[in-house]
């Protein structure tokens, strides 16, 4: 091995630590979150016995979990039940490893240790475990693969209310992963690259893409909230329909780890869409940030931690302000609505790059997004006001009122 | 969808998610500065506006005379009355006549805090009190004797309301 690779390596484990650590310390920490959360929103206080203003909470509830017994279902199919939280959970902690957290930060050593010999680094490295150049295609890869350990959940229970939440989640789940997936493309067209460092480096040069692709914010957004099982789509786990859809018959720290799978997947969702959406650790009206350095790392980290902390906020926000769908109106929603739209949108801004490339020739970064911009407005209200007007977005409510006069006219 | 399910007709333009949920969001973010309701229990036991009313009726307590001994005078009314046979009484007497009671106990686990005891006692003796932390660590302890009824402090019900006393 050269002395470069063993740096390199060195590097890579100290950060695979130190994003771990931080990704399993914060999960944590967003269940006191949530629990908080929902209690100003109800006018409560949270919990707040346990430690300072309850920040031992997370503490308290994981070794109440792991003193718990573990529980076996008489009929249940050992092998899966038991696999069944490690694919869920191995899946969402891997996301965090390709996300950049910050701006490149110059390291240079070179030391030499007995038996393992030199080991060098030199030049800016990259905040990231991984700058893989597959990028978002591999958090949608992967991201993907924890059905699997909600559906085996559901299955291997042997258990009428976890196989129907195992089944209502991988329903959604493949629903909406086709609408996620197109609502990613207008991006890829404007930077042409899924390399996420190269999808900041787009979105330093031009706008941030929460402008010129609203849309696409908005379609990946709501089923970025799909794929997460959270409320108001929370079908798989639907408390008043399935007591607890697809971990009814798991506890102890078995239970915990769907819980942690959960919330790490809140994470990856946000940074993704502060990645993807609002220029990852990029600071705004400034081009300060794009120089290596300590004091550039630290800001931006910070940066990324706020945009980062503020959709994990919204996730909670719509927890607690929306009610659950029914299981029809979340099919059409995702059928009848998200993929149309997502396909149109996709076929519009083809030809909005277009036109604006080779009909009127701008070649400015800038202006051409500004132009997308000015189109998405329109869109965005087209979108707001006249599609999102009753009947076109709630495809049981047509069908139903048709019904129900064909059956004399009730309701 | 199942035939027969009621769809309210609303006028279309009325019907939105978007939009709604962002009228429900700006309503949740405005909870979050609103004063807390929340009553802290084992340090606040009464708030401005909720107050335990002096009609509870909870664990008994008998009442002493001015030499420390029970008013009970074992008549018998109480365990007479009682609906739940939760009260156990043996009468006495001493030398010069007086009727005392030998053992009164009262199982409150069996008792249903109706009051009668009370509402029946010709001595205003045997009472509920307003009273509700009874934790104990053993199921024995809540048979209450003559002398932990006559050494509880707490006040005890008015039965009805003294503003109102006939209910009007």
């Amino acid at each position: 091995m050269t002395p470069e690779f063993k740096g390199f390596l060195l590097l890579s484990v100290i950060k695979m630590l130190v994003v771990f650590t931080v990704i399993l310390v914060g999960v944590a920490m967003l269940t006191l979150m949530e629990r908080k959360v929902s209690a100003w929103m109800q006018n409560r206080r949270g919990p707040n016995r346990v430690g300072w203003a309850g920040l031992l909470q997370p503490a308290a509830d994981g070794l109440k979990n792991i003193l718990k017994e573990e529980t076996f279902p008489a009929q249940a199919n050992l092998g899966l039940f038991l696999m069944a939280p490690m694919i869920a959970f191995i899946p969402a902690l891997m996301l965090s490893a390709v996300i950049p957290v910050a701006s490149p930060l110059p390291v240079n050593f070179e030391f030499t240790l007995p038996l393992l010999g030199t080991f060098r680094h030199s030049g800016a490295m990259p905040m990231v475990v991984a700058d893989l150049p597959i990028g978002f295609l591999f958090v949608l890869a992967i991201s993907s693969l924890g059905i699997y350990g909600i559906a085996l959940a559901g299955w291997s229970s042997n258990s009428k209310y976890a196989l129907l939440g195992g089944l209502r989640a991988s329903a959604q789940m493949v629903s909406y992963e086709v609408a996620l997936g197109l609502s990613l493309i207008p991006l890829l067209l404007l930077t042409g690259n899924v390399r996420f460092s190269a999808i900041i480096a787009a979105q330093q040069d031009g706008l941030w893409f929460v402008l010129p692709l609203f849309i696409s914010f908005f379609l990946f957004l709501v089923s970025g909230f799909a794929e997460l099982n959270r409320l108001p789509f929370d079908m798989p786990e639907a408390e008043s329909e399935l007591t607890a859809g697809y971990h009814t018959e798991y506890s102890a720290m078995k239970f915990s780890m769907f819980f942690i799978a959960e919330y790490a997947n809140i994470v990856t969702i946000s940074a993704m869409t502060a990645t993807l959406f609002f220029g990852g650790w990029d600071l705004p009206f400034t081009s300060w940030d794009e120089t290596p350095g300590v004091a550039q790392t630290l800001v931006t980290g910070l940066m990324f931690f706020l945009k980062t902390f503020f959709f994990i906020f919204f996730v909670m926000w719509i927890r607690w302000t929306l009610p659950r769908f029914r299981y029809d109106q979340l099919m059409s929603l995702g059928w009848k609505f998200m993929i149309p739209v997502a396909l149109g949108y996709l076929v519009i801004t083809t030809a909005a790059i277009w036109g604006i490339d080779h009909g009127i020739g701008i070649t400015s970064v800038r202006l051409k997004m500004g132009i997308l911009f000015g189109l998405n407005v329109a869109l965005a209200w087209l979108l707001f006001w006249v599609v999102d007007s009753g009947r076109i977005v709630s495809g049981s409510y047509r069908k139903t009122a048709v019904s129900a006069s064909v059956a004399g006219g009730e309701g | 969808m199942a035939v027969g399910v009621k769809v309210m007709k609303r006028p279309e333009e009325q019907v939105s998610y978007i939009r709604a949920t962002l009228k429900g969001m700006v309503l949740t973010f405005k909870h979050m500065f609103e004063p807390k309701v929340t009553m802290q229990y084992p340090e606040q036991r009464s708030a401005d506006d909720w107050t335990i009313s002096s009609r509870w009726r909870g664990t008994h307590r008998m009442m002493a005379d001015e030499q420390g001994r029970s008013k009970c005078v074992a008549c018998g009314l109480c365990p007479q009355i009682c609906p739940a046979n939760c009260i156990k009484l043996v009468p006495g007497e001493d030398e010069v006549g007086n009727r005392y009671p030998l053992i009164y106990e009262i199982d409150e686990f069996r008792c249903v805090f109706c009051g009668y005891c009370q509402e029946v006692c010709p001595e205003e003796a045997i009472h509920v009190g307003v009273h509700y932390e009874n934790a104990e660590y053993s199921r024995d302890r809540f048979v209450y004797d003559l002398e932990r009824l006559t050494a509880q402090t707490h006040p005890v019900s008015t039965l009805w309301d003294p503003t109102d006393p006939r209910g009007e």
